[in-house]
């Protein structure tokens, strides 16, 4: 994606690492890292490169109490690189068993990657085509089914194309709001659907009947960009404003702390 | 020890993923003639492997992945030919069905499952209204009996009471209390007198639970089998991208499949000396 803007935030800190423009992927990382603003001390769970960023961003800043995994079995402290072990301590032992747990507690807050997401925000881990010989096999459901109807889940795209935000999913893995409606009362109880963050734009569920709904573009993107690569008819509400950039300590961690390998720039170029 | 195991038999295999799998029995299960088994498994190379020698009939599977490498090419390719029956469920329905198995309970309640196409796709499954006063209506996720269990752990004793070393025991108990007859493969068979001492917490399978053991060391490879091992991730980079293709998948499985175990490893030890790996 082209259109690269400065920042008030790049002007502010004087020094030269800072002051590189601003990338979609950290414009990214910063849109993951806020659907975690709010959430106190549950687990965050991000699932893929730019939202583990987003998650140790969140986390360092504005939403200390957060817990993370260090991707195996463990609660760990403090913040750290991709790639390398944490060095702070251990504060739990989380194997799966603990996980699931957690999960069916409802003290978390996942963040996956849909091979396709439709309008009510059903979403696809699954299988593409016809389930009984499917054109793409997937890694299977996992534990969509039980994340979305026990806990707070948010989506991670980094190509936002009309093949992967369809009129409907293939396979319903991770349950929608309309999916939650027909099953009943007790499949919606917990239902919540935060935030989808793609390339392009940052959208939510707060469309009429939970559809889903732009909330902002990215620097450089348009509407009528998001609204030609989505394959159903999204909300959008009066003038949509554009997707916060990273401050100048948030660039600093991002570029200095989390990722100083620049791997987000590689999943989301531009 | 495979030689106990009869075609179309139900068989769960513990570990997860591409982690600690009982990788040598898997590979005994190749060179035997069962064929038509039910497996169920939170899968990586072993259902991948099993797929590929068209031993089973059915899967049960919450998600079958390398970890490392995020889909698994023989299952994927198994699942595209609509070569076996599957039965999908979400990763805690799966350990919900072995623990109603394993408590010999008909069912257990679950949310998990509910308003998803888990449901769709298993027309099998029903709900349950709970008796009290929420009366909330959930999945019973029917118990899922095995006749037999493999599960590969870093330490055993003779009687089968075994240990897991690394940070995660996985779903090994389970499956073992699921099934009719357990196998355990490990690592080392060591004197019972020198478990504790890895920590009695760590022993959680007895030998209550199991109807066999054996010393398989670097059982589990090319899985993890943390701490005496890591995946061997060059090794499982070689088996995905000789999955790709059928030609190259005849020659990794002749160089790799065709013998019994210990060819197979000392054709491991032979590739790591070769590549200096």
């Amino acid at each position: 994606m082209t259109g690269v803007q400065e920042t008030p935030a790049q002007e502010a800190a004087g020094d030269q690492r800072v002051g590189a423009p601003v990338t979609t992927a950290e414009v990214c990382v910063v849109a993951c890292a806020e659907a975690w603003r709010g959430d106190g001390e549950i687990a965050a769970s991000p699932m893929g490169l730019i939202p583990t960023v987003g998650a140790r961003l969140a986390r360092a800043t504005f939403e200390p109490d957060l817990l993370l995994s260090d991707g195996e079995a463990r609660f760990v402290t403090g913040t750290w690189a991709l790639g390398q072990p944490p060095p702070g301590p251990a504060e739990g032992w989380i194997p799966f068993r603990s996980i699931f747990d957690l999960a069916w507690h409802g003290s978390r807050h996942v963040m996956m990657g849909p091979a396709q997401i439709d309008r009510y925000g059903n979403a696809n881990i699954s299988a593409i085509g016809d389930y009984a010989r499917p054109t793409r096999q997937l890694v299977g459901v996992r534990g969509a089914p039980g994340n979305t109807v026990n806990h707070r889940t948010s989506y991670w795209v980094p190509r936002h194309l009309p093949r992967v935000f369809v009129r409907r999913v293939d396979m319903v893995s991770g349950v929608g709001y309309d999916s939650a409606r027909a099953a009943g009362n007790e499949a919606g109880e917990f239902l919540d659907l935060r935030r989808v963050v793609t390339n392009l734009a940052v959208l939510d569920f707060g469309g009429p009947d939970h559809s889903m709904r732009l909330v902002s573009v990215h620097p450089g993107v348009t509407v009528g960009d998001v609204v030609a690569n989505t394959g159903f008819e999204l909300a959008i509400d009066g003038d949509v404003p554009q997707t916060r950039l990273p401050t100048a300590a948030e660039l600093t961690l991002i570029r200095d702390v989390i990722d100083p390998a620049g791997l987000r720039n590689g999943e989301v170029r531009g | 020890m495979v030689a106990r195991l009869r075609s179309g038999m139900t068989i769960g295999i513990g570990g997860w993923g591409s982690r600690r799998k009982p990788m040598s029995l898997v590979r005994a299960i190749l060179r035997s003639d069962l064929r038509d088994l039910i497996v169920v498994s939170y899968g990586g190379p072993d259902v991948g492997l099993l797929c590929a020698a068209g031993k089973i009939r059915k899967l049960v599977f919450g998600f079958v992945s390398l970890d490392s490498i995020p889909l698994e090419p023989h299952f994927q390719a198994a699942r595209q030919a609509a070569a076996i029956e599957v039965t999908e469920y979400d990763e805690g329905m799966l350990q919900w069905a072995l623990y109603a198995a394993a408590c010999r309970l008909p069912f257990l309640p679950a949310r998990a499952g509910l308003g998803s196409d888990v449901l769709t796709v298993n027309p099998q499954l029903r709900t349950v209204r709970s008796p009290y006063d929420d009366a909330a209506e959930l999945v019973a996720v029917p118990a899922l009996p095995l006749d037999a269990a493999l599960v590969h752990l870093n330490r055993a004793d003779a009687s089968g009471n075994a240990q897991f070393l690394g940070d995660d025991l996985y779903f090994d108990d389970l499956f073992c209390t699921a099934a009719e007859q357990a196998y355990v493969s490990c690592e080392r068979i060591v004197p019972t007198s020198e478990l504790e001492a890895g920590g009695l917490t760590r022993m959680r399978v007895h030998r209550w639970m199991v109807a066999g053991v054996v010393e398989a060391p670097n059982g589990a490879h090319f899985t993890s089998c943390a701490p005496d091992y890591d995946r061997d991730e060059a090794f499982q980079r070689r088996y995905a991208a000789a999955a790709k293709d059928p030609e190259q998948w005849a020659r990794f499985a002749a160089t790799y499949l065709g013998g019994d175990e210990a060819a197979y490893q000392s054709a491991v030890a032979a590739l790591g000396a070769g590549a200096g790996a």
